[in-house]
């Protein structure tokens, strides 16, 4: 029997009147990579913001390591070791590299005074050995915006690496990559398992999905209605599941 | 030269070497034109002693623009702060820590106030710090009821006047040794601690700020909390230089301050900054009324020909900005 790692029972989320999480169970066991998929407006984003600390379910219960939590804030879940890595917005535009990779936990004396040296020093480990960065162009002091949206992903993925968490989230990891970026992402979420680090993540692209993912965990409309191991279920059963979905609302489940 | 302008020093204090470059532009053209005036020591002194009324708030105020915010209110938070210091000097008789104490506390409290109704309640910082603007300064013309209050009897000779306004040496005043320091380490504070980094994050990107674990409501309202202790604490400094109060007191701030600010290179939209340039803004707006004068001109051209200079200034950091996306 697998480790369990992290457990949503009975979550529930509103904004306002809106009803984004109905009831949502999941688990995620150690090593294992779940794939949340769904259209625009499952609650996927929202789910995984729950699990980051930076929403709050109206109720339900959170177990981490088979102890509740209340993941009250980033910081917070960062703590316990879960690592978030936002397409697009996981890092800050104008600041340069060694700030960002710090940013929210930064390295400071008692004073909070910044210590710089160390930042920049650690932020140069993390761009050559977890990401691999052999071009001169890019060092710790270079400025976010000059980074192509493969880079900017790297980053950010060394620095959920540098920080040794348990269990990484991943928004869109795909985005707007290129198909050789896209390929290097999967490699590292595939990498993952062989340190028995677990991964959720969300794409919209079940061709990447499936070779990364060892489950499948499909919402619509805030809830989860399909859930399939990747031994049970192939590529072309998934993606007619998934257009199932799109035009009868309704995953038919049989045998 | 090539080498020197690709070098690593220069490539990241574009800003700062441009600010630069336009105060020594400046002042030389001062010294040419008035050598009668520039040459002499009267005219620094004058400088050193009137910039850091407003240069203070400037240095505190780079911290809020720098997060995309702006605080129009600390003309009036320097009245009411200015008034509580003058009517509590008076009345105990020059205890200057009560009074001192109380002063910047009532200047952190109507920070605190701006910074709530911009994250808590969500109004956007330009309108909610007009609103307390005009608050403010009606309460100071409430209370004071429209007439001034001395306090030369309680503070002229005393040793905080020493240390607040005095001449070092005879020579320096005070106040801009107080204002060079507290640059210094506003400067610090901005690049190297914890808050300045926050600051430059949440003025960048709200939202990546956040998910990256920074508390952005937080950040704000210390950022404007700071502004209304240096508000405050430049009030007091000028209640020490006039030893009078008077109701329209900080009234004049709003523009030059501000202008010193973005002249020193702070972007309008946030996540960068820098104090130096601030420093520089206040040097170059603090000296254009003299120097403009001094130049032969009349007082007419002060208004226009500072205008100009906030207007070219801008422009240019804008497409220094442009070139870099």
């Amino acid at each position: 029997m697998a480790e369990e790692l992290l457990k949503l029972q009975n979550i529930y989320k509103n904004f306002g009147n809106v009803k984004v999480l109905k009831d949502v169970n999941i688990k995620i066991n150690k090593g294992e990579v779940v794939a949340l998929i769904g259209d625009n407006g499952a609650g996927k984003s929202t789910l995984i913001k729950v699990i980051t600390g930076v929403h709050s379910p109206n109720s339900g219960k959170v177990f981490f390591k088979e102890k509740e939590v209340q993941i009250k804030s980033v910081a917070q879940s960062r703590k316990m070791g879960i690592e978030a890595v936002y397409q697009e917005r996981a890092l800050c535009d104008q600041q340069e590299l060694y700030r960002n990779i710090f940013a929210g936990r930064e390295i400071t004396n008692s004073f909070g005074f910044l210590d710089i040296k160390k930042q920049r020093k650690e932020a140069e480990k993390i761009l050559r050995d977890y990401i691999g960065f052999t071009s001169k162009a890019i060092t710790v002091d270079s400025q976010v915006m000059g980074l192509s949206g493969g880079e900017k992903q790297g980053v950010a993925f060394g620095r959920s690496l540098y920080f040794n968490s348990d269990l990484i989230v991943l928004d869109e990891p795909t985005m707007g990559l290129s198909i050789q970026e896209t390929e290097k992402v999967l490699n590292f979420v595939k990498g993952l398992k062989n340190e028995n680090k677990s991964a959720i993540f969300i794409d919209h692209n079940i061709i990447h999905v499936y070779g990364a993912a060892d489950r499948f965990i499909i919402l619509d409309r805030g809830e989860v209605v399909g859930e399939f191991n990747k031994e049970d279920i192939s590529r072309e059963e998934l993606v007619q599941k998934m257009i199932q979905l799109h035009e009868s609302g309704k995953i038919k489940v049989e045998d | 030269m090539n080498n020197l302008l690709n070098s690593y020093f220069v490539k990241t204090h574009k800003l700062e070497i441009s600010i630069t470059i336009i105060a020594v532009v400046l002042f030389l053209i001062y010294f040419l034109g008035a050598p009668h005036v520039f040459t002499r020591f009267p005219i620094y002194r004058a400088f050193m002693q009137s910039m850091p009324f407003f240069g203070i708030i400037a240095i505190s105020a780079t911290f809020v623009v720098t997060l995309g915010e702006i605080d129009l209110s600390f003309p009036s938070i320097v009245g009411i702060t200015s008034l509580i210091f003058g009517i509590i000097m008076t009345s105990t008789d020059g205890n200057f820590f009560i009074a001192f104490i109380l002063a910047t506390s009532l200047g952190m409290f109507a920070g605190l106030v701006n910074g709530l109704l911009v994250t808590k309640i969500g109004i956007p910082s330009i309108v909610a710090t007009i609103g307390t603007l005009f608050f403010w300064r009606g309460l100071v013309n409430v209370i004071s009821q429209g007439s001034g209050i001395a306090i030369v009897d309680v503070a002229d000779g005393t040793w905080h006047h020493m240390i607040f306004v005095e001449k070092l040496f005879g020579k320096i005043p005070m106040q801009f040794i107080w204002f060079i320091v507290l640059t210094g380490l506003m400067q610090w504070v901005y690049r190297y601690h914890k808050f300045g980094n926050h600051i430059h994050f949440v003025g960048d990107n709200k939202a990546s700020a956040q998910m990256m674990g920074i508390n952005v409501d937080n950040v704000k309202i210390i950022a404007f909390v700071q502004l209304g202790f240096f508000s405050a604490l430049a009030g007091i400094f000028t209640m020490y230089e006039m030893l009078y109060f008077w109701p329209t007191q900080g009234e004049g701030l709003m523009l030059t301050t501000l202008a010193a600010v973005f002249v020193g290179g702070t972007s309008v939209f946030g996540g960068k900054g820098t104090i130096f340039g601030t420093f520089i803004g206040v040097l170059i707006i603090g000296s254009l009324e003299s120097g403009i004068v001094a130049l032969g001109l009349s007082g007419f051209y002060v208004k226009f020909i500072n205008g100009l200079m906030i207007t070219v200034a801008v422009t240019v950091y804008a497409l220094i900005q442009r070139r870099k996306n």
